[in-house]
């Protein structure tokens, strides 16, 4: 993958670096909100990717590098603080159950839903463009959440290997979640490669994808990426067969709808193993860590409903264009 | 391996099983076990039976 074009003054400097040209000093991060700052959300993007695929022609020394290094601990605390303080005063249903209360938020989420759009009147254009932004996400579905493996023990390490086992094809290559995306894209006559759409990818796509990277790479989210997990998992059995549904009303190859079938059947075993065998016995080893697996749980629900808001409002936009 | 197959009732949901290798439809009819842990719809609803798809979040009870 080619090193993205710059979005503002943090991306600049970031693919300077990348780049080998002089960076000069790195800019300040804004103080405003960054979840919809394609700039920031960019350039911590940069930075995560270094630990994943790297970009071609840029040394692997890159991923140390103190001058990223420094940045990213900057943009990590703004954007933590930024999701701590929108979450700080959602209503946590109580239970004493861990599992429980991760499924019961799952199943309270209420946010204007993109998969019911997707099913029922969304047009061909419209769902390239979910395909193509969602890539950014899928074509490295489960990898952030590897990084986590080797910071958990007992029973919930075991659950959690079990759930990537599962997500990495149970042993069969083909069966692999992202390849059953990239298998997707290509069927919908979109381009599979890893890396493909980041021009295009919105700030909130960024976001989302930016979040997971962060609890996976600081160990101290190690309790926030678990509960990220499962309400994404929690969240997405229903959804998906809205998807492929709405795939189908659109004419797409079966090749296309595999990936979401898969998911449909898949995540509803998914939801039960890591609100319970993972994070239900992650909490059980480590009290302490609840309240960070309540935390990423409700992110997770917060940037879904960004997600769809980010989708709808630009297709929205675009009907008031064409009309 | 001697391990034994486990069933755990889910609240309000399926039953996931560990271990087994084949799971018998209500017709009879034999479906393998592909992935390490299984949702068994015991809904009624699933749409894909004998899996679960979740269907049973949607059903009033
Ligand atoms: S138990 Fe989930 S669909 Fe029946
Ligand atoms: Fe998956
Ligand atoms: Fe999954």
């Amino acid at each position: 993958m080619q090193v993205p074009h710059a979005r503002g003054p943090l991306s600049a400097w970031v693919r300077d670096v990348l780049v080998g040209v002089d960076p000069g000093h790195a800019p300040d991060v804004p103080e405003d909100a960054l979840t919809g700052n394609e700039d920031a959300q960019l350039a911590l993007w940069m930075t995560y990717e270094l630990h994943y695929r790297g970009f071609d022609d840029v040394s692997p020394d890159a991923e140390w590098d103190l001058g990223i290094l420094a940045l990213r601990r900057q943009l990590e605390r703004r954007f933590e603080e930024q999701l701590r303080a929108v979450t700080a005063s959602a209503e946590v249903p109580l239970d004493t159950d861990v599992g429980e209360v991760l499924l019961d938020l799952a199943q309270s989420a209420d946010g204007p839903s993109i998969a019911l759009r997707l099913q029922r009147d969304a047009t061909v254009d419209q769902m390239r463009d979910y395909l193509s932004q969602r890539s950014i996400v899928q074509l490295k579905e489960s990898d952030p959440h590897s990084f986590v493996l080797g910071r958990l023990d007992g029973a919930a390490k075991v659950a959690l290997a079990e759930l990537q086992y599962d997500e990495y094809g149970g042993g069969r290559p083909g069966r692999l979640h992202a390849a059953l995306y990239a298998q997707a894209l290509r069927a919908a006559g979109l381009d599979p490669q890893y890396g493909a759409y980041i021009e295009q990818a919105s700030a909130v796509t960024l976001a989302s994808v930016n979040v997971m990277s962060m609890f996976a790479f600081n160990r101290r989210l190690r309790g926030a990426s678990m509960g990220h997990l499962a309400i994404f998992e929690a969240t997405s059995s229903l959804p998906c067969r809205r998807i492929s549904r709405g795939l189908e009303r659109l004419g797409f190859p079966e090749d296309v709808r595999a990936y979401f079938d898969e998911h449909v059947e898949a995540d509803a075993v998914h939801e039960h193993v890591v609100a319970h065998d993972i994070c239900g016995c992650m909490v059980a080893a480590e009290p302490d860590l609840r309240d960070d697996v309540l935390f990423g749980a409700l992110v997770c629900l917060h940037m879904d409903d960004l997600v769809a808001c980010d989708f709808l409002q630009r297709w929205d936009s675009d009907l008031q264009v064409a009309s | 391996m001697n391990e034994p197959v486990v069933v755990r009732q889910c609240v309000d949901g399926p039953m996931l099983v560990r271990g087994a290798d084949v799971v018998l439809d209500d017709q009879g009819n034999e479906h393998r076990v592909t992935r390490p842990v299984v949702a068994v719809c015991t809904c009624g609803k699933s749409q894909r039976k004998p899996w679960c798809d979740a269907t049973h979040k949607v059903i009033p009870r």
